[in-house]
């Protein structure tokens, strides 16, 4: 490893080789930091209050379409709540209150007149823990946003198939799409959730640590399923699993809190950040030294 | 093969105060179970007698006639129309109030800022606490004139429906105004109830919802509305206990008549409770008998109405 900043021991964690997501993922997307108006999500200078508590200071950051960008960092740094910044989420905590733009597509989602349910149905969002609605079947599931946001489909099983595919959970779920959504395994339960959020079609995915609470092997699968997905739209990911930022994300942005609001430390190409980083902490962090 | 080991005798040591305490928590709790066998014995004992002359007719005869009071072979007594009207009223109450407490419930939970929110939850405990005499006696004074008039409206344009129809246009204390006012002394409860379970529906479910696009009402009407079932029935019946109960408010806005009237505009109708109260102050010895065992079948009819509310709440707990 030749790098001028990090400690010599940066390596980018290895990744077995038959897991079929090796591939080196910034390579496909190097040279794609310019910033892409179409379908793509940029904060600028973003703030975000508790209460007068302060959360997150001055985040400036560009996620450029069709990539995955992993948001890294310890505990309490910020980063769900800059993911819940994204589509507008952050506003049902009680007292919560921002300051900068986010631009989707170019335009402020925060301006006056931008109605909140639209964004959020093309910037969609999976939770940390699976939330299947517990009252619905599984097929009901992965239509639940349709009837929730009033959007009529010519195909509905076509539809469910479509989605549940393109989760990973096709296979093991086709012969009882009538079962309760409660009734799969954790990991299942999350590729329902991501199959739920796609069902409407987003051009923005943001993931809030998606595979904490799942097994390897369920994280192995929603990795390959994000890795796939990030063909077709552009995916925001909070992880605390190093590897898992570097085995699945062409960027990774690094925050961290001196005690004060969560900033931006670094954002670069994923193989930059875990062999060449620019800042000494962000070293640290990706080696496990803190976090 | 080696027979397994005997089993050891586990026991638990326990200190002189914690033997003191346990004695007094499980006394405390004994005197409660002690004091409802008691009263549904002396009812049963005194009523007995009533049970043993009529049977069943004393629930289906609806007919107060003590007849000679000298001679207790000649009263008539059966409280039909009162249980009727009891059912009646409390099931109107229920009607109007459930609605109302579910919007009331969605409204404090979900929409309120949040110092009406603390305001709101403070004014529903404290209206609860109102002594029914004085809802009685606004119920009689205002509420009155006003059903009188609703139910002059009722009357004309639906008269064809059988429940709005009457004999002779004279509304007055009717099921419909006890049956209002019993709506209003049970949306504190019912409320209560509802925003109880409301508040308790699981915030992720509801994120998720706003975060597939849903609008607020879309969130909670998939995740909040179906998670709160169950508890709002515990709580409707509850309420429906109460209504069921309700003495003197009924006393005052409902003219007991012993007649079996469903013709809810109609001045006529009654309540078990309310008849034990018209009745009681000069009862013959006979008569009071038939009061006791009035007093057991609405006891026991309450017990079972609060027994399905406390089952119904316990499972909508273990849901979550």
């Amino acid at each position: 490893m030749n790098n001028e900043i990090g400690s010599p021991e940066v390596i980018v964690p290895s990744v077995p080789a038959d897991s079929g997501i090796v591939e080196d993922r910034t390579q496909r997307n190097a040279g794609n930091l310019e910033v892409s108006r179409r379908g793509g999500l940029e904060a600028v200078g973003v703030h975000a209050w508790f209460n007068k508590h302060h959360a997150l200071a001055d985040v400036s950051l560009h996620f450029p379409e069709n990539t995955v960008t992993g948001l890294i960092g310890p505990s309490g740094c910020g980063k769900s709540t800059f993911l819940r910044l994204l589509n507008r989420m952050h506003e049902f905590i009680p007292k919560a209150a921002m300051a900068g733009e986010v631009l989707f597509e170019g335009n402020d989602i925060y301006a006056p007149g931008v109605n909140p349910i639209e964004i959020r149905r093309r910037i969609g969002m999976v939770f940390q823990k699976a939330n299947p609605f517990p009252a619905m079947n599984i097929g009901e599931n992965v239509v639940a946003g349709l009837k929730l946001a009033r959007v009529k489909t010519d195909d509905k099983d076509a539809l469910i198939e479509d989605c549940l595919s393109r989760a990973g959970l096709w296979n093991e779920v086709k012969d009882r799409l009538k079962a309760p959504g409660g009734s799969l395994s954790g990991g299942q339960q999350q590729r329902l959730c991501i199959a739920r959020a796609l069902a409407l079609k987003p051009d923005v995915l943001l993931l809030d640590e998606p595979c904490s609470a799942l097994d390897p092997g369920s994280t192995l699968r929603v990795e390959e399923t994000i890795v796939q997905l990030s063909e077709s739209m552009t995916i925001v990911m909070v992880t605390h699993n190093m590897q898992q930022a570097a085995r699945v994300s062409d960027y990774c942005a690094f925050f961290l809190s001196d005690g004060g609001p969560g900033r931006l430390v670094e954002a670069d190409l994923t193989t930059n950040i875990f062999s060449n980083p620019s800042d000494q902490r962000t070293a640290d962090y990706v080696q496990g030294r803190f976090g | 093969m080696d027979s397994p080991p005997e089993q050891r005798e586990i026991k638990t040591y326990y200190t002189t105060v914690d033997k003191v305490f346990r004695g007094f928590v499980s006394s405390a709790a004994l005197f409660s179970l002690v004091v409802l066998i008691l009263i549904a014995a002396f009812l049963l004992f005194r009523g007995f007698e009533i049970f043993a002359d009529y049977g069943l007719k004393f629930i289906t005869t609806s007919k107060w006639d003590i007849g000679n009071p000298e001679d207790p072979s000649t009263a008539v007594l059966g409280i039909g129309a009162m249980l009727v009207g009891s059912v009646l009223t409390a099931f109107i109450a229920i009607a109007v109030a459930v609605p109302f407490a579910i919007a009331a419930a969605l409204f404090i939970e979900y929409y309120a800022p949040r110092f009406l929110r603390t305001l709101l939850t403070a004014v529903l405990d404290l209206v609860a606490a109102i002594p029914s005499v004085i809802y009685g006696i606004w119920g009689y004074v205002v509420l009155l004139p006003l059903v009188e008039d609703w139910s002059a409206t009722l009357y004309k344009y639906l008269n064809w429906f059988p429940l709005f129809n009457v004999q002779t246009p004279i509304f007055g204390r009717s099921p419909l105004l006890a049956g209002l006012l019993l709506a209003v002394m049970i949306l504190p409860i019912v409320t209560s109830v509802a925003r109880e379970v409301y508040g308790q529906a699981p915030r992720d479910l509801v994120d998720a919802s706003y975060a597939l696009g849903g609008t607020k009402w879309a969130g909670i009407k998939t995740v909040v509305l179906p998670f709160g079932k169950s508890g709002l029935v515990g709580g409707a019946m509850l309420g429906l206990g109460r209504a069921m109960g309700e003495t003197v408010a009924v006393y005052l806005t409902l003219n007991l008549v012993f007649k079996v009237n469903f013709q809810i505009l109609a001045s006529s109708g009654g309540n078990v409770a309310s008849l034990i109260a018209n009745k009681f102050g000069e009862a013959t010895a006979y008569e009071l008998k038939g009061l006791m065992a009035a007093g057991l079948v609405l006891f026991l009819v309450t017990l079972l109405v609060n027994f399905f509310a406390t089952v119904i709440v316990n499972r909508s707990r273990k849901i979550v």
